[in-house]
């Protein structure tokens, strides 16, 4: 079953580019190929491999569990969340905020995350910006 | 001569040594870390290469390759664990011989193979890619757009995985290659309005999705491992019977690994794989393969270090990348605005001069890290990963963000962690994608300057014999398991009828 819905997602996202393509104005310049032929081939190739993988799906694969798949969706959920706080609170809060979440779920105790989380945010910071002088996404601490 | 020379000379200058020697060690650091392997060790590097002069950001990069590959068989012997795929075969006669107490013999062994498979390899870069620069010299665009689809359609061919799902992966990579404005017609595409779009989805935050947020996440499923460390002597070179046992298994694999690695896509872990059974099949000891033979060790890390130079070759001369870490080297070129293939050797003289140099220093150190470094090194993978994976991710955001202080950039690097994950987890290969990126581009640009070299009759592309030949051998990549299969079949059924 998942092959199929992977051969469906890629259908609908080789049909939706397509679709995406015809809305392409025409250049000013002249062009022999033009912006859209080469969105449509690929598209074509797109297209005919996911739907052989919609007839011909290979054995089902084992699906992680419910709990793992939760996991997953969390960790994901705490990166997004930590990338549009990056430029609000600035990187050593996000950073340590993240890295303790990280730290707690791969196994420590939540003692031992907060002290990893702010060590390891402090020490990139020293590292990256203080010595390589890297530009990190400045907070309201001025850090 | 002279490039090599010059190469050497380059060496002098203290800061490039240095930063050969550091990176060297960060290398092996990575390569010994299970889940850390080169591939990922030049994603994360890349965003800091780019703020080098090209010269030294393809030496760190190259050297990353070769030190990690190097390295992953230090875990291989002592832990059971290959710190990369490119030294699973290693586990298989390293480990039993670690642990009838003879580690040191083991890693002694696998580092002279290593470095013979290396030194060897890097020999060959410097001879060959400059003469299949030389090939290309007359190359037009049809030759070089035929070229390019004959290495997009090996994706097809790559280990591991259906032909039909490195397909899916390698059209999305191509399909967002699209994204930004179109080089020959200055047109908008696929943007959706968004400012940040413009220049297109960078090589670089993907890379980093793909190889090392994604490779957390899949971590993150897997966190009861327990590692145990075996005891061990100290490591020796081996002695003069191990060496006539191991020589021609050396030789072969060395010629498999560069071969392979010159095979576009394939890369140090096929190599190492095709040449274990090589040597196994060719063995007068095979009945003891799998129970500790120093001949196995021998045969995997010859070719996994030999398949390094190979596979630099097509991808420093015709700009097709020969395994997934010099996707990672081409992305980082194309990034700093350089071209793989004649003119790259012409405008930047010494630059393969300097590379060979480089990789024949850091394959000098494995000898001093193989031998002296190893139970030092090997203690790094007693790491929790509870405190591994979130520095490797946070140093993933680093690196996003550092390419031109960009929150989208992060973004992307997040989104395609997330969707590497899903890839990688069913099947698809994530190396497909990364090379149907960074060659997606160079593909349309290449067919639009061919058709408009042709006004307008883009059949005409059909008339270059050389171009013609690539286009048969992407059928034959495309297509050619199938027909022998049909083949097959319909003369059995002749037969049977």
């Amino acid at each position: 079953m998942s092959d199929r819905i992977f051969g469906g997602i890629g259908l609908m996202l080789a049909l939706l580019y397509v679709w995406r393509a015809t809305i392409i104005p025409d250049s000013f310049m002249s062009d022999a190929v033009g912006p859209r032929a080469f969105p449509y081939g690929i598209a074509a190739v797109m297209a005919l491999s996911s739907l052989w993988f919609l007839f011909k799906p290979d054995p089902e694969p084992e699906w992680p569990r419910a709990g793992r798949l939760a996991e997953i969706g969390l960790a994901a959920l705490v990166m997004i969340a930590y990338a549009q706080l990056l430029p609000e609170i600035g990187f050593v809060i996000a950073t340590a905020f993240a890295a303790a979440y990280l730290t707690w779920r791969l196994g420590s105790t939540l003692l031992q995350s907060a002290i990893i989380g702010v060590s390891t945010s402090l020490g990139i910071y020293v590292i990256f910006h203080l010595v390589l002088g890297l530009s990190l996404a400045r907070g309201p601490l001025g850090i | 001569m002279g490039d090599i020379l010059s190469g050497l000379l380059a060496l002098g200058d203290p800061k490039l040594l240095l930063l050969i020697v550091a990176t060297t060690l960060a290398g092996t650091v990575i390569g010994v870390l299970p889940g850390l392997n080169a591939t990922t060790g030049a994603a994360l590097m890349l965003p800091f290469t780019l703020t080098m002069d090209p010269i030294s950001a393809t030496v760190v990069l190259a050297t990353i390759y070769g030190s990690a590959t190097f390295a992953g068989a230090i875990t291989a012997i002592l832990i059971n664990t290959p710190g990369t795929s490119a030294s699973a075969t290693t586990c298989l006669d390293g480990y039993p011989l670690a642990l009838r107490g003879e580690a040191g013999r083991a890693l002694g062994v696998a580092t002279i193979a290593s470095t013979f498979g290396g030194l060897v390899s890097i020999g060959f870069l410097f001879v060959a890619a400059p003469l299949m620069a030389r090939l290309a010299y007359d190359f037009g665009p049809p030759e070089y757009f035929a070229l390019t689809l004959f290495g997009l359609s090996m994706l097809a061919t790559i280990g591991g995985g259906s032909a039909v799902r490195n397909l899916i992966a390698g059209a999305f990579g191509v399909l967002l290659a699209t994204v930004g404005v179109d080089l020959l017609t200055g047109v908008e595409r696929y943007t959706f309005g968004t400012h940040a779009l413009y220049d297109g989805i960078g090589f670089v935050p993907v890379m980093i999705g793909i190889f090392g947020i994604a490779e957390l996440l899949r971590q993150s499923t897997q966190l009861d491992q327990e590692r145990h460390l075996v005891a061990m002597s100290a490591v020796k070179l081996p002695g003069w019977a191990d060496i006539r046992r191991i020589r021609t298994t050396v030789l072969r694999s060395t010629g498999i690994g560069t071969f392979i690695g010159v095979l576009p896509a394939e890369g140090a872990t096929i190599a190492s794989m095709i040449s274990y059974n090589e040597a196994r099949r060719w063995s007068p000891n095979r009945d003891n393969f799998g129970n500790g033979e120093i001949e196995g060790i021998a045969a995997s890390e010859a070719a996994n270090n030999a398949a390094i130079g190979g596979s630099l070759v097509p991808t420093l001369a015709l700009g097709i990348p020969g395994s997934p870490t010099a996707a990672i080297i081409l992305a980082g070129l194309l990034t700093q605005g350089l071209q793989p293939g004649p003119m790259l050797f012409a405008e930047q003289g010494e630059f393969l001069g300097v590379i060979f140099a480089a990789l024949l220093v850091a394959n000098l150190l494995f000898i001093a890290v193989g031998l002296g470094g190893a139970p030092i090194f090997a203690r790094i993978t007693t790491i929790p990963v509870r405190i591994l994976w979130p520095l490797v991710f946070l140093f993933s955001i680093v690196g996003a963000y550092a390419i031109r202080q960009s929150q989208v950039d992060v973004i992307i690097a997040l989104a395609f962690g997330v969707i590497g994950h899903l890839m990688i987890r069913h099947g698809f290969s994530v190396v497909s994608l990364a090379i149907g990126l960074v060659l997606g581009a160079m593909v349309e640009q290449r067919l639009g300057q061919s058709v408009a070299m042709f006004r307008g009759e883009w059949w005409m592309l059909f008339t270059r014999p050389i171009a013609l030949t690539f286009f048969a051998l992407t059928l034959l990549a495309l297509f050619g398991a199938q027909a022998t299969h049909l083949i097959r079949k319909i003369t059995r059924k002749e037969i049977a009828s």
